[in-house]
């Protein structure tokens, strides 16, 4: 996994509350079986004026030139801003990877679904949680200001906006964790295998009945 | 000294803690371990390039169902019949995974395929207890049983495959208390679709939510089922509803289950499966199940809903401008205009199925509503989808294939089919449709579909009328 250390980008705006992972990535780019590619149709169906298919290239598709992820201005952009209850709805990890691939590597929102925030993290993408009022500041500063940049440090949990003003945000310290060094969280938790074998023993003991329950 | 009183909820996280880390994290054993063809195959990847095995083979049941076509003609050939070369690849490495592993699969055309929350129940793979997870959102319905079960992303569907646990951390408790008698007509769609829009897409953010009070206790199974799977609808990974007689009666002589002596031992430890009287939760909601009246969703998030007999609302009375933007653009989305009645949207489809509905109370219901009646003639297509070739034998074991065949209603093999249209099942652009899925999203059901998420009695009537009508007077 990509690790997340300091980061500033351009901020890019998805202003609407309760954006669904189907209109993050819709699911006819769910029948890849690769983790990457996914970039060029995030968003597919707010970008684009036709509808996208698998293995289509994206080159001279007609541009929804009213979708702000299209606008000159927000080109290049690595960090979206958005309202509450960012990501929900189907737990498909297609919509972090999509985000990644299409370039972003932060969030900032008020909230987001559980399914996609624990998502996020694992593929790398930094999901921040700022109040509801900051985030209506940073979309003002945002819309007055072209080229708005913000500053992440996920070590010191901070984002500072370009006039130096610095938010405070959390995250679970494991997560973090594995976030700031780049970690396999596969590789840590077998670091506990004797722990998973000793409660398997107990179980099979408890609750034979959950084990080889094909065979019956 | 008092004694600590437990949620059902924390009764199943304690039971499944393997260690409690020093960082806040807690290592939780996963009994049962559910894949489909969609969110597997990277994690299958995963797997092979760090040269590491599957944990526990026999916890793993995996079927297809997102991408298999539903019409007979098409399934008839099996994998080859999936005409999408690149739905075909995926069903396909699935089944590749699964031999070379050594998992059980219930293959494209086994009896026993179907929509994973449909069979992991039905054949006895998720009991009462355990905890369950699957690279799905609506794994939640298998709380039904009395389980912790949810959805989790595919980096975890590795990890569960590879450690037999998960990283997680403890969520929030919320008792959701559904009390009264549900009138004539009612059912548990329109309970839980109350639910949402009660409390929002996001009131259950963070929860695990338990589903309780006399509704619930006198819900069938199947009913419990589509008011635990709506639990995401609701912002909440977990849904779920205590043991009891319902429950073992459920459960008893099931494939999978317990037999003889361990069926006694099993029984014994899953009546132990409530939450405690005086158990505290973070959160209570109560609900009135006598004033639930027929419910239909008329926007795209499953909170924008209203009664049979309401309107469609006008944002210039919602006062918090994002939310009020929200409904704008819903209604441009879904093409109705505000103080529309909802008994005059006309409808051009109607979708009967999904992990929502698509049991054989389901089958049964929206059979009875449509016997002897004729589909209306503006409606162009009204297909029935079983939720497991299981369902389906026994569907037409009592003659409801007839049923809905003579009403002219299309009879299906079991898939997700349209409720999320990744196979050839889709709404098209501007279409209305019916539907007894979950999920109103833009696009959901087709490029540009409009979807109205209903009860399968309401997606029946509105089959033969053409248009909602409310089923109590139907």
């Amino acid at each position: 996994m990509k690790s997340f250390t300091t980061h500033t980008g351009i901020v890019a705006p998805m202003d609407r509350a309760n954006v669904d992972t189907d209109m993050i990535i819709p699911k006819q780019f769910l029948k890849s079986i690769k983790r990457s590619g996914f970039g060029k149709n995030c968003f597919d169906e707010l970008r684009y004026l036709d509808e996208g298919q698998p293995d289509q290239s994206c080159e001279g598709r007609p541009l929804n030139t009213e979708f702000p992820l299209n606008f000159p201005r927000y080109q290049g952009a690595s960090v979206l801003l958005t309202r509450e209850n960012f990501g929900c709805g189907s737990s498909r990890e297609h919509a972090p990877w999509a985000l990644g691939d299409y370039g972003f590597r932060a969030i900032i929102a008020p909230s987001y679904a559980d399914i996609f925030y624990n998502n996020s993290f694992k593929s790398g993408l930094l999901p921040i949680i700022l109040d509801g009022s900051t985030v209506d500041q940073m979309f003002t500063e945002m819309y007055e200001t072209e080229g708005y940049e913000l500053t992440i440090s996920l070590k010191n949990q901070q984002v500072v906006t370009p006039s130096g003003q610095t938010f405070a945000f959390e995250t679970d310290e494991f997560r973090r964790h594995c976030l700031l060094n780049g970690l396999d969280d596969i590789g840590l938790t077998l670091q506990d295998a004797d722990a998973i074998h000793a409660y398997e023993v107990k179980l099979k003991d408890q609750s034979p009945w959950l084990f080889d329950a094909f065979k019956r | 000294m008092t004694m600590t009183t437990k949620t059902l909820y924390d009764k199943l996280w304690d039971a499944h803690i393997v260690k409690q880390r020093d960082d806040g994290s807690t290592l939780i054993y996963i009994d049962r371990h559910i894949i489909h063809e969609v969110t597997s195959p990277q994690a299958f990847e995963g797997l092979r390039l760090a040269g590491r095995q599957p944990w526990r083979i026999d916890s793993i049941l995996a079927t297809p169902d997102h991408n298999v076509p539903t019409t007979p003609k098409d399934r008839a050939s099996g994998v080859e019949g999936i005409e999408d070369m690149v739905s075909k690849i995926q069903v396909k490495t699935l089944d590749e995974n699964c031999d070379s592993f050594g998992i059980t699969e219930f293959k494209i055309n086994d009896r026993r395929q179907g929509i994973v929350h449909v069979i992991g129940p039905e054949s006895g793979a998720c009991l009462p207890g355990m905890t369950v997870v699957c690279g799905d959102s609506h794994t939640a319905t298998n709380g039904a049983l009395g389980a912790l079960a949810h959805g989790i992303g595919t980096s975890e569907v590795e990890h569960v495959l590879a450690t037999q646990c998960l990283v997680a951390k403890k969520m929030k408790n919320m008792l959701i208390k559904v009390d009264g008698k549900l009138g004539k007509g009612l059912t548990p769609k329109d309970v839980v679709l109350a639910i949402i829009a009660k409390i929002g897409t996001a009131g259950g953010t963070g929860y695990a939510i338990e589903f309780g009070g006399q509704v619930l206790r006198n819900m069938s199974m199947e009913g419990r089922m589509t008011v635990c799977n709506m639990a995401i609808e609701a912002g909440a990974r977990a849904g779920m509803v205590a043991v009891d007689q319902t429950t073992i009666d459920y459960v008893k002589g099931r494939d999978f289950a317990p037999k003889g002596e361990q069926w006694d031992t099993a029984v014994a430890s899953w009546r132990r499966l409530v939450s405690d009287e005086n158990a505290v939760f973070d959160k209570v909601v109560e609900i009135d199940g006598s004033v639930i009246k027929p419910q239909v969703s008329w926007g795209t998030s499953p909170e924008m809903v209203v009664d049979i007999d309401g309107v469609i609302p006008d944002p210039v009375q919602e006062k918090d401008t994002v939310k009020k933007a929200g409904i704008e653009r819903a209604l441009e989305y879904m093409g109705l205009s505000a103080g529309q009645k909802i008994t005059d949207i006309q409808l051009d489809r109607v979708f009967i199925g999904s992990c929502t509905n698509s049991r054989i109370e389901d089958m049964r219901a929206a059979a009875s509503v449509v016997k002897g009646r004729q589909k209306a003639a503006n409606v162009e297509e009204a297909i029935v989808v079983p939720g497991s070739g299981v369902v389906k034998a026994q569907a037409e074991a009592e003659g409801l294939d007839r049923i809905f065949i003579e009403a002219g209603l299309e009879w299906r093999e079991p898939g997700c089919s349209m409720c999320l249209a990744m196979n050839a099942d889709k709404l098209g652009a501007g279409e209305h449709c019916a539907s007894t899925s979950n999920r109103n999203f833009e696009g959901r059901q087709g490029y540009g579909g409009r979807t109205h998420l209903v009860s399968p009695e309401m997606a029946a009537a509105a089959a033969i009328a053409g248009h909602f009508v409310d089923v109590r007077e139907f």
